[in-house]
């Protein structure tokens, strides 16, 4: 059975360890301060990258609205944190519900919606929350944002000190991805890869695969709202252009790039996007003297050129690794036993 | 509100969603033909006005300045197709979204490195005076787009309708596998409509130009307005895509004027939604079985 189960799956507990032991030790080699931070935000933004893994890889939904909902997040947290005494804790649950509450109500209706056009819908509601949010300055600050988001501190454990951001950000990183792994493990998980490959044949089973669908899109967006909750506790702010439309892009583009096949794609996609992101701008700014986003070339060439050689995302490159070792063994095997 | 603030919203909104039908145009040919909804359509737009001012700098008349830049776009669409696209024509819809929304970053950087960051502008293409009707006035930069539009639905009126190689375009849109069974190339009529519909995204891009100024990053959003038209409109037909352009510029000049200019995006965005979750089959779009 468990061999099967690894068959299906993979391999469970070697990525899990070793994913552990690499946010472990990686603050012992890693002293610059802006490096840090990066690290840090990879940490928060695979929160979000996961939850659309589950939605897009796995049920095959695609979302270009995920940005909206770490809107939602990060503005709940910020408005309860500055204008009340809510404890931030409490605001970052509160913020949660309610991404899944409208995440549920918005997903009934949009996730009827296939393809291009499910992609397009997201994309509308997207703009339609950074709109509001720019649009209601009394609440949200507006086009200024709001500022002086308190850090957070958890038993007593200050959090504004980056160290304990990082282990913090990466155990929850950490207890997402366990989650996830679960639910692709259990019946809901192989109910979302039919649903993938066939919704008809699902429902032809008498499923209610509408239902599953809204379930974990409306998961996937607390995903997303936890992160941005996150995330404005560490930035201390949170402004409209943030939580554009391009965002929500770079988190499918996240998603896509690392591997939407499988969990471990969403921190690997996040990772290489982030650290792409910061060489480029350092190479061009400081040797090639090219001011704007210039990243957004390489960026586009990536993207394309992963989709059409790599479809399966980069993670994909470490199970072709993985797979070529055993079957040297085999082989050898089999010449000493067959011959 | 008096009779002419409405005619004057009429104008400028009708204005605007010619230019909308325009982009709109040339989703519903490529989407028809390929089945992909092209996320850089904005980005022809943008190469369309960008190198029309080029041109012009380089001291081209007008009437060689656009013709050329309409070409450029259209080769640049061309190209993309017969490198990338077809390769990728296997792709699942959701790689397919990636891809086209990874071409349109890459064609708005190599833009911000061909073009630069700071926005340019194009005089106006006429110069007459403007025209007053029932108290509204209506620029002659208006009625040049409105003019552009109406022989650009005659030309295409005519392409597909009257010519071997519009007929064959539009037996692959209706149906690719019976087309290709009749000796038609699917395969090129997937590059013709690329290029067909960069050069209608390079029109949008040089008739808007004058208005507002041209950026390299000008692609995006009045992308997604074609793509708001052309769902609105329905995606089976080009008289529905202008329809859908034209209604929408008239929603947002009406939304703009009376209600507020923060929200008019919002409104029209809300307005995509409603389309999206009633009729997902468009207002002018003929219901089919297996659709959307």
């Amino acid at each position: 059975m468990s061999k099967l189960e690894a068959k299906l799956y993979g391999p469970r507990w070697k990525p899990f360890i070793g994913f552990i032991a690499l946010i472990l030790a990686l603050p012992f080699f890693v002293h610059a301060p802006h490096i840090f931070t990066i690290l840090i935000l990879i940490g928060i933004y695979s929160i979000t990258t996961v939850g659309l893994n589950l939605l897009a890889g796995y049920a095959g939904q695609v979302s270009l609205g995920h940005a909206a909902f770490f809107a939602i997040g990060a503005y709940v947290s910020g408005m309860a944190t500055t204008k009340s005494a809510i404890s931030p804790w409490a605001a970052l649950l509160l913020a949660m519900a309610i991404t899944f509450a409208v995440a549920w109500l918005i997903g009934i209706p949009i996730l009827k919606l296939k393809g291009h056009f499910l992609a397009l819908a997201t994309l509308g509601f997207n703009i339609i929350v950074y709109i509001l949010i720019s649009g209601l300055t009394d609440y949200t600050g507006g086009a200024l944002g709001l500022n002086n988001i308190p850090a957070l501190s958890l038993f007593g454990l200050d959090l504004s000190d980056p160290l304990h951001f990082y282990y913090v950000i990466w155990a929850l990183a950490a207890l997402v991805i366990l989650f996830s792994t679960n639910i692709v493990r259990s019946p809901i998980g192989r109910l979302l890869r039919s649903i993938h490959d066939s919704e008809i044949a699902t429902e032809t089973l008498g499923v209610n695969a509408a239902k599953y669908k809204v379930y974990i899109f409306a998961l996937s967006a607390s995903f997303a709202s936890l992160s941005g909750s996150m995330y404005a506790h560490f930035i201390h702010f949170i402004a409209p252009p943030t939580v554009n439309t391009s965002f929500s892009i770079l988190l499918l583009i996240m998603v896509m790039v690392g591997g939407s096949h499988s969990i471990w794609g969403a921190p690997l996609g996040t990772a290489i996007i982030m650290f792409l992101q910061e060489v480029i701008r350092n190479v061009s700014h400081s040797y090639l003297k090219i001011s704007g986003p210039v990243e957004i070339v390489v960026y586009g060439f990536v993207i394309v050129l992963v989709m059409m050689f790599l479809p399966q995302g980069t993670i994909s490159l470490f199970s072709r690794l993985d797979a070529a070792f055993p079957r040297i063994r085999n082989k050898t095997l089999k010449q000493e036993t067959g011959g | 509100m008096d009779f002419a603030q409405v005619v004057q919203y009429l104008i400028s909104g009708l204005t605007v969603g010619s230019i909308y039908a325009l982009l709109a145009i040339g989703f519903v040919t490529i989407y028809n033909t390929t089945g992909i909804l092209n996320f850089a359509q904005g980005e022809f737009a943008m190469i369309g006005a960008m190198s029309c001012i080029s041109f012009i700098g380089w001291g081209f008349p007008m009437y060689a300045a656009i013709p050329s830049a309409i070409l450029v776009t259209s080769f640049v669409g061309l190209f993309l197709e017969r490198t990338l696209i077809k390769r990728a024509r296997r792709s699942t819809p959701v790689h397919m979204v990636v891809i086209t929304i990874g071409l349109s970053i890459l064609l708005k950087g190599i833009g911000m490195i061909i073009w630069g960051t700071y926005p340019k502008s194009l005089s106006p293409i006429i110069h007459a005076a403007p025209i007053e009707i029932f108290g509204a006035v209506m620029t002659s930069q208006s009625l040049f787009i409105f003019i552009v539009l109406i022989m650009l639905l005659i030309l295409l009126y005519l392409f597909f309708d009257k010519t071997y190689l519009g007929s064959a375009l539009r037996a692959s849109e209706t149906n690719p596998r019976a087309a290709n069974l009749m000796g038609i190339n699917t395969q090129s009529m997937s590059a013709l409509s690329f290029s067909l519909a960069a050069a209608l995204g390079a029109i949008s891009g040089i008739i808007i130009a004058p208005m507002t100024d041209a950026t390299y990053e000008m692609g995006l959003m009045i992308g997604l307005k074609g793509f708001v038209a052309m769902v609105i409109g329905g995606m089976n037909n080009i008289s529905g895509a202008v329809m859908g352009g034209l209604l929408l510029g008239v929603l947002e000049a009406f939304s703009n004027g009376f209600l507020s200019s923060t929200y008019s995006d919002a409104i029209s965005f809300s307005v995509l939604l409603l389309v999206l979750f009633l009729r997902p089959m468009g207002l002018f779009g003929k219901t089919s079985g297996a659709r959307v």
